[in-house]
């Protein structure tokens, strides 16, 4: 029985008038993979984007309910946004990696906290890479600009430079979907390297994807959560028959 | 019971059929009318024309002005532009920079007037680029959408004040102002025309700022934010950096127009075509001379000439910085900085 | 998990309020710009003011003929400027292919853009007059009626001056057009040019109107290049005279005159009069009518262009 690391109660989200979010209860444990799936406009991504509080970047966004990291509810008046974001990192759909040289890139976390050793500073990149699987594609091209990489390598440098602010917790918004079938194979291994430091969650519109990489899958329709359950048995035998209808693509 | 009726068709009925007549002639093979492409032909030449004006009016300035102003070197020589050895009673020769066309010993040294627009136009733009870059970081990151729309064009209205207006102000309210203040070596100076050069240049360079770092898209935003990081930092590490070539370029332009301009230095610089770096003195600039000696020359003398000739050296200072600005830019749009 | 410390970005948070004051003080600056214009100008409007001629020797009277002058040619800048310019945009939008020439001619405009406003009035000095209007006298024989500096001259220099405002302008209302829209039309068998008259014109029409508002507005302040290309102080007479076909007689700005100009006005008000202390009200009260002319034209362009892109969906 693993601990929880993120906890959620009754959690609803209003974007003006419309309710993208609808009483979302889950608790998600540490060191394993989440996945959640679900058809486009059913609130997945909105949700991933409710732990790291991305949401607030948005004007008109509205949240109530709880959602407890550790123990401690976000939305408490003494969070800071920013601290906490660098404990919730996330990678996001399209790579957005900085114009800058690939080790800038990964940099750029580290020496927003304060690090300036250029020692300590090269560790991390070091160490980063390595866990990005991406070190001996870029070893010898630390100052090249980070967009001569192709995607795949964009996308595990982003990763790279998330892991390099020190998180506990990866928030993964359809990381692959870019991406072709190769380097997301790649992008795949990672996560289960991964998950053996950190937890993560990963939001995905590929079912097969769902089924390959996590530990449990939450699926969502129409911003509710239908089921929520151990991920071998999602896609064997869900218990609700709406779960069984898009796992079968009765719709989607 | 749906099955295709594949059956009902015998042979017979199909002889039965009358032949296949083409009734109608198919579209595809026609050709457009002689009269319509003719006539699209000549409109299409037509906007050709039009199109060419701008490089045409650009040309014409070029000859021109190129043709008048060098007429001035028949007379005078190219190092008589830049000084002058005057010869004194006592035989002793001294070199000087001077402009004084009127004068019985013709002076034509540039270097007091170029040395005035600098004067003029460099206080203008470091205050600008200072003052301007702020607004353009305020509008673009600061200042929240709904605002933005009207406070945009708040800025835009300072551009729009006529340069006259804003000389006729420095002479009455702000050389007074600057008197009290900073006391200067005189009342119209250089950096009462500078202040009055900024009111001209900070939209530019704050709009320039602007629309540069707003196009920088919200993906790098997302990806700072997401790391951990303030407004702040994001901003100074994230978007100032991928805005720089688009903030150069606006400073070059800034800079270009504070030389260009004519009224604010023509009514508030004081007008004495002085060789000095003290910006509290009165100065002469390139502009503010053609403006002022263009009216009372004679058609065809050597200070006509002489005068376009400053023409010419004014027209290749602007050309030149705009080249550099939309080199700056073109070269910004293929590296996929902004 | 530390969430709960306050993050130290104090540096930040300073630039972010220097910033805010900045932008601020700029505002109240222009503000106290236009406040001071208003209070010490609005004495002397009156109607008298706007209609009226100067008298004695500048210190009385109202500036009628700088307004009269003013629009005048601005009215001839605009028939030439906005035909020349949106045609030129068209050319450049529609018709030309991103070739080596299409890539000078846009240069060309934004050097036009750049060019300082007094070379614009030597070359109307070098161009227009000296070679256009001298040439005119020769072929019409009419001594020299052209080949001087008047309304004509000044109008044709403004026009090339403020020809890269309307260019830049129609660019971007034609590109505001989406592709689709083209494409449908194409797809229907229509012509290049049925396109451009019947779909991509009508829906540009309010961003080449802003681009003409904010060519007058631009041609109304500007001062230098009119200086020695026909604005005068002091004129007895409007620049108009009688066309007459026989006895039917119309009265029509005649472009061979010299005018009045309302920005030339302030300026030599502001810089040589003969007694400042009695002519100020009246430097204020033409800059007040001079700036709400300008205002009254940039708003309604900016608000012009607010409304057409909202349209379009760009905001």
């Amino acid at each position: 029985m693993k601990n929880i690391k993120i906890s959620v109660k009754d959690l609803n989200l209003f974007y003006g008038d419309k309710q993208a979010l609808k009483n979302i209860t889950l608790d998600i444990p540490e060191k394993r993979v989440t996945a959640f799936i679900g058809p486009s406009g059913c609130g997945k991504s909105t949700f991933l984007r409710v732990i790291n509080r991305m949401n607030d970047l948005i004007d008109g966004v509205k949240v109530s309910g709880e959602i407890l990291i550790d123990g401690i509810n976000l939305y408490d008046s003494n969070i800071d946004v920013v601290n906490l974001r660098k404990r919730v990192g996330m990678v996001f759909q399209k790579s957005n990696l900085f114009p800058k040289t690939i080790y800038e890139n990964i940099v750029y976390g580290p020496k927003i906290n304060g690090i300036k050793d250029k020692k300590v500073l090269d560790g991390i990149v070091e160490k980063t890479l390595i866990q990005a699987a991406l070190l001996d594609e870029v070893k010898d091209r630390m100052n090249e600009h980070a967009y001569s990489l192709s995607g795949g390598q964009q996308q595990r440098l982003c990763i790279a430079r998330t892991l390099a602010v020190e998180p506990e917790i990866i928030l993964m918004d359809e990381p692959a979907s870019a991406l072709d079938p190769i380097s997301t194979g790649k992008i795949e291994e990672l996560i289960q390297d991964l998950k053996k430091k950190y937890t993560i969650v990963i939001v995905t519109h590929n079912m097969q994807q769902a089924a390959r990489v996590s530990d449990l899958t939450a699926f969502f329709y129409l911003g509710e959560l239908i089921e929520f359950d151990g991920t071998a048995k999602i896609f064997t035998n869900p218990s609700i028959k709406q779960t069984e209808d898009y796992i079968t693509g009765r719709f989607g | 019971m749906n099955e295709l009726n594949t059956e009902t068709r015998t042979k017979t009925e199909v002889e039965e059929l009358p032949p296949f007549e083409m009734k109608a002639v198919s579209n595809f093979g026609k050709k457009i009318s002689l009269a319509t492409r003719v006539r699209e032909k000549v409109i299409h030449y037509f906007f050709a024309v039009n199109g060419l004006m701008a490089l045409v009016f650009i040309t014409l300035i070029f000859i021109f002005l190129f043709k008048e102003g060098f007429r001035a070197l028949e007379h005078i020589g190219l190092l008589d532009f830049i000084y002058f050895d005057r010869t004194d009673i006592n035989d002793s020769v001294s070199r000087v920079f001077e402009w004084y066309p009127t004068s019985t010993e013709e002076r034509y040294s540039l270097i007091p007037l170029i040395i005035g627009s600098l004067l003029t136009a460099i206080p203008a733009t470091i205050i600008s680029t200072i003052i301007g870059v702020a607004v353009g970081i305020y509008l673009a990151e600061i200042a929240n959408p709904k605002a933005r729309e009207f406070l945009k064009p708040a800025i835009e209205l300072f551009a729009g004040i006529p340069t006259v207006v804003l000389g006729f102000l420095m002479l009455v309210v702000g050389a007074t102002l600057l008197d009290d203040f900073l006391d200067p070596t005189n009342r119209l100076n250089a950096f009462l025309a500078a202040l009055g050069l900024s009111f001209v240049i900070i939209p530019i360079i704050a709009s320039l700022t602007e629309d540069s770092l707003h196009s920088i898209p919200d993906d790098l935003r997302m990806a700072s934010y997401g790391l951990g990081a303030t407004k702040w930092q994001t901003i100074s590490r994230v978007i100032l950096p991928a805005g720089f070539s688009g903030v150069s370029a606006s400073i070059i332009l800034g800079f270009g127009r504070a030389i260009g301009e004519t009224m604010i230095v023509l009514m508030a610089a004081g007008n004495a075509a002085n060789l000095t770096t003290d910006i509290f003195m009165s100065v002469r600039t390139m502009t503010a001379t053609i403006a002022a000696e263009m009216g009372e020359v004679s058609h065809g003398s050597d200070h006509y000439f002489a005068l376009f000739f400053i023409g010419i050296v004014l027209f290749t200072i602007t050309f030149i910085l705009n080249l550099a600005a939309e080199v700056i830019i073109n070269k910004m749009r293929k590296k996929n900085t902004f | 998990m530390e969430i709960t410390k306050k993050s130290n970005d104090i540096t930040g948070t300073i630039f972010i309020n220097i910033v805010r004051i900045v932008f601020f003080a700029m505002i109240f600056l222009l503000f106290l710009v236009l406040a001071n214009i208003f209070i010490e100008g609005i004495g002397i409007i009156s109607v008298e003011f706007i209609f009226d001629s100067p008298r004695n020797n500048m210190m009385e009277g109202g500036i009628g003929p700088a307004i009269f002058g003013t629009l005048a040619v601005t009215f001839i800048m605009v028939l030439f400027a906005v035909p020349l310019g949106v045609f030129a945009a068209i050319y450049l939008n529609e018709y030309a292919r991103d070739t080596f020439l299409t890539r000078v001619i846009r240069t060309s405009v934004n050097n036009l853009a750049g060019v300082p406003s007094i070379v614009f009035g030597l070359f109307g000095l070098g161009f227009f007059i000296l070679f256009i209007g001298k040439g005119i006298d020769e072929v019409l024989e009419t001594g020299l009626l052209f080949g001087q500096p008047c309304l004509l001259w000044a109008s044709s220099t403004l026009a090339v001056l403020v020809l890269p405002i309307v260019i830049v302008s129609t660019l971007e209302a034609l590109n505001s057009v989406p592709k689709s829209h083209r494409d449908a039309s194409y797809g229907l068998g229509a012509t290049k040019w049925q396109t451009i008259k019947n779909v991509v014109l009508p829906q540009a029409r309010p961003g080449i109107l802003t681009g003409t508002i904010l060519a007058i507005s631009r041609g109304a302040g500007e001062t230098a290049p009119v200086l020695f290309l026909g604005a005068a102080f002091f004129l007895p007479n409007l620049p108009v005279a009688d066309l007459c076909i026989g006895d039917y007689c119309i009265t029509m700005i005649n472009p061979a005159e010299q005018f009045m100009y309302l920005a030339y006005h302030i300026f030599i008000l502001a810089t040589q009069s003969s007694n400042p202390t009695v002519t100020l009200p009246i430097q204020y009260g033409a800059t007040l009518v001079l700036i709400t002319l300008t205002f009254l034209l940039n708003i309604t362009a900016i608000i012009f262009r607010y409304r057409f892109r909202k349209v379009i969906g760009k905001i």
